[in-house]
């Protein structure tokens, strides 16, 4: 797993999921799953741009980039 | 209004006396003006009376002529006087002039056929002497409570929980199904109650208790018929209703003592304020919750209502503070955890109308389920309009319409991505429940937060789905799929939290007895009669009600957006004013002591809210914090540290015995 994926995970385990990793895979999708409702999507696009110094753009923000693991590792990547 | 409680023993005598002074004394607030026993052999009946009619006579438990039958009871029968009247034609005399004496008559003449009779909000039991039952009747949306417990022969039954946990016969266990239920579905989905082998009498259901056992019948359910517009018109329907409504409210304006209005600045209270005003009282007395936090305030609706009606308006201010500090008493009365903090505003409000001198109070409950008043009927409506172009990107934004505010969040950056919340299982339009899976799955998301030892013992949300289309009326299916939302929603929410959580505890626990025009059975009746179009149209809730309301209402009120009833949830716990209980309950031992909740997730949580000071970013945090601390609330005080109040010694107890 790629530091950034790591990064990401954890931040996703403590703050949405409370420390219960139980069923998050690479590929889980958080919507599908409802780890991240529907006011909780704001926080992680936070994260994203203090810890990478990115600047995630209003089209930006769809499942496509933000819905897994992988989409947003691939996301990042492409960011930064 | 009152409370009620039993004990009934067939297989061996005991002293009833001690315990059923104990049961009526832990129910003190449903019924402080007088107590009153009756014993007599198998049987023990208690009464704590909240007088409303007939002040100086009516006493309970009351009896027919020669003694043989008896009642206690709690609730109104509002179309009592034309009942009684009936009854004294086929010869009956009465000694009071109560609303309770026409049940003992009306069990002689009909036995359990009575209940189609009865228009109001109640829960009674009537012992028989001569044949040796008791039957316990309930309303048929449960606005009035009754919880019972059977064990070997021996039924105990009150209309609070508490009153039956304080007999030590009754074992006190917080019931797992139960907490996965709420944790999912947000009340009870059936009968249980937060407690193992404590049940509630269902809604619209009687149960007869005799030597031979406990036989528990529906009387009536709600059903739904969706009418052709075309063959009804809008017009007719309206005057109808208005009529109906206008009768709904006249007789339940039947007391003996000064009867006040809720006025929420919504729709169904502002209504049912004007026609008591218009119709009935001139000189009516209005109260309302206003909130220091904007959000969720509607002082300035309120103000329109007031200048508009003209009434004597009486208002409390809730500050965030004043939720944190009243939450544990609140928990107290719901005796069932709960996801929100709204109660608690009503039960603040229900202080001042005491304080003000009135018991009995109308307001608009009810109206969001029969006409179609929630989001969730209108998501269940786009949802359904979106699967069948799931492609489309047109029709998702519609759902902004019925969430602004969350769609807002963050300048109204996240659209695609909160579309794509509102996209799971589009495609599952056949099933029973699709109205309420997106709901009830995302609230699953909060049984994270149990011990893994208590999860293992919880039914999954896919258990408790099937276990709840199994009991769905065999017709459902052939309703529109509004209908079937509107009653899921009136079957849980509504029965099992609205009217109770919300409803009877948080007006009882400061002895108000809270009264429903919109939930008079022929309103629900023709309501599910409506053609769709009426009740829903497009995305306009209530589209009847509103014509009805639009001549004797400000356009202001009529036309505003919809807000639903909230409440201040995190910043009531943590930040400036954090009470000493949050600390003292989500402590890593105090959590390991009750075993319900995983310590280290909660903490988690709870250091994430305090971070924020009180501000949590998402609405399924909140809930979890909310659920959390009222269940660790309960379990302190119905489990650990039971009473959690003093039970007042009796001074006016009343003891019958044959």
């Amino acid at each position: 797993m790629s530091d950034n994926k790591t990064l990401i995970k954890d931040f996703i385990v403590e703050n949405f999921l409370f420390g219960n990793a139980d069923g998050l895979e690479d590929g889980t999708s958080f919507l599908e799953e409802g780890i991240i409702d529907s006011t909780g999507v704001l926080e992680l696009v936070g994260f994203l741009e203090e810890e990478f110094g990115i600047s995630v753009e209003d089209e930006e923000l769809v499942p496509e980039n933000l819905d897994s693991l992988n989409n947003l590792e691939a996301y990042i990547k492409r960011k930064m | 209004m009152c409370g009620i409680a039993g004990i009934i023993n067939y297989k061996s005598s005991e002293d009833k006396q001690d315990l059923l002074t104990r049961m009526i004394g832990l129910m003190h607030h449903r019924g402080p003006d007088a107590l009153g026993l009756y014993l007599n052999g198998a049987a023990g009946l208690g009464h704590a009376r909240l007088s409303i009619l007939d002040l100086s006579g009516g006493d309970q438990p009351i009896h027919n002529e020669d003694k043989t039958i008896w009642v206690v009871f709690n609730g109104e029968i509002f179309n009592y006087p034309e009942i009684r009247q009936d009854l004294i034609n086929k010869g009956h005399r009465f000694y009071t002039r109560t609303d309770t004496e026409v049940l003992v008559h009306l069990y002689e003449a009909y036995g359990t056929d009575m209940f189609a009779h009865l228009n109001g909000q109640f829960a009674f039991a009537i012992w028989d002497q001569n044949r040796g039952t008791v039957l316990l009747g309930r309303d048929r949306v449960g606005i009035r409570p009754l919880f019972y417990h059977l064990q070997n022969g021996r039924l105990t039954f009150a209309s609070e929980v508490k009153a039956i946990l304080a007999d030590p016969q009754v074992p006190r266990a917080i019931d797992p199904e139960t907490l996965a239920e709420i944790f999912s579905c947000w009340a009870p989905v059936d009968t249980r109650t937060a407690f193992r082998d404590v049940a509630q009498l269902p809604p619209g259901s009687y149960a007869l208790y005799s030597q031979d056992g406990l036989k528990i019948e529906s009387y009536w359910t709600m059903g739904f018929e969706d009418a052709d517009p075309w063959r009804h018109s809008l017009t007719d329907l309206t005057d109808e209703l208005q009529a109906l409504l206008q009768d709904a409210t006249r007789i339940r304006l039947r007391a003996d003592v000064p009867v006040g209005s809720y006025l929420s600045g919504g729709l169904d209270s502002s209504y049912t304020t004007s026609v008591i005003k218009r119709k009935f009282n001139n000189d009516l007395c209005t109260f309302s919750v206003t909130f220091a936090d904007e959000r969720f305030d509607e002082a300035a609706y309120q103000d329109t209502a007031v200048e508009a009606l003209q009434t004597a308006h009486r208002k409390i201010k809730c500050r965030e503070q004043d939720i944190g500090e009243a939450f544990p008493k609140v928990i107290w009365h719901t005796e069932i955890p709960i996801l929100r903090t709204a109660p608690v505003p009503l039960f603040l409000l229900s202080r001042l109308v005491r304080e003000s001198d009135f018991k009995v109070v109308l307001t608009g409950e009810g109206a969001d389920e029969m006409f179609a008043g929630y989001n969730i009927f209108k998501e269940d409506r786009v949802r359904r309009f979106w699967a069948r172009n799931p492609s489309s990107t047109l029709r998702p934004m519609l759902l902004e319409r019925l969430y602004p505010y969350v769609f807002a969040q963050g300048d109204g950056k996240a659209k695609a991505y909160l579309e794509g919340f509102f996209k799971k299982n589009l495609d599952q339009v056949d099933s029973p429940v699709y109205s309420h899976m997106l709901r009830w799955h995302n609230t699953a998301q909060l049984q994270g937060f149990f011990a893994e030892p208590l999860r293992r013992q919880m039914p999954s949300l896919t258990q408790l789905t099937e276990r709840f289309q199994a009991g769905l009326p065999d017709a459902f299916m052939s309703w529109h799929p509004l209908s079937r939302a509107q009653y899921i929603e009136s079957k849980i929410f509504l029965s099992n939290y609205l009217l109770s959580s919300q409803g009877d505890r948080m007006a009882m626990a400061n002895s108000v007895e809270g009264r429903y025009p919109f939930l008079d059975h022929r309103v629900i009746e023709f309501a599910s009669r409506l053609p769709v179009t009426h009740r829903l149209n497009g995305l306009k809730e209530k589209h009847i009600l509103k014509q009805v309301a639009r001549p004797h209402l400000p356009a202001r009120l009529i036309d505003r957006p919809k807000q639903p009833y909230r409440a201040p949830i995190s910043k009531c716990f943590f930040g400036d004013h954090e009470p000493a209980y949050v600390q003292e309950l989500l402590s890593d031992t105090a959590l390991e002591q009750t075993g319900l909740f995983n310590p280290a997730r909660v903490t988690r949580l709870v250091t994430k809210c305090r971070q924020r000071q009180g501000q949590l970013l998402s609405e399924r945090e909140n809930m979890a914090l909310v659920g959390i601390l009222a269940t660790q609330l309960l379990d302190q005080q119905y489990i650990r540290d039971f009473p959690a109040v003093a039970v007042p010694q009796p001074d006016n107890l009343k003891v019958f015995r044959a």
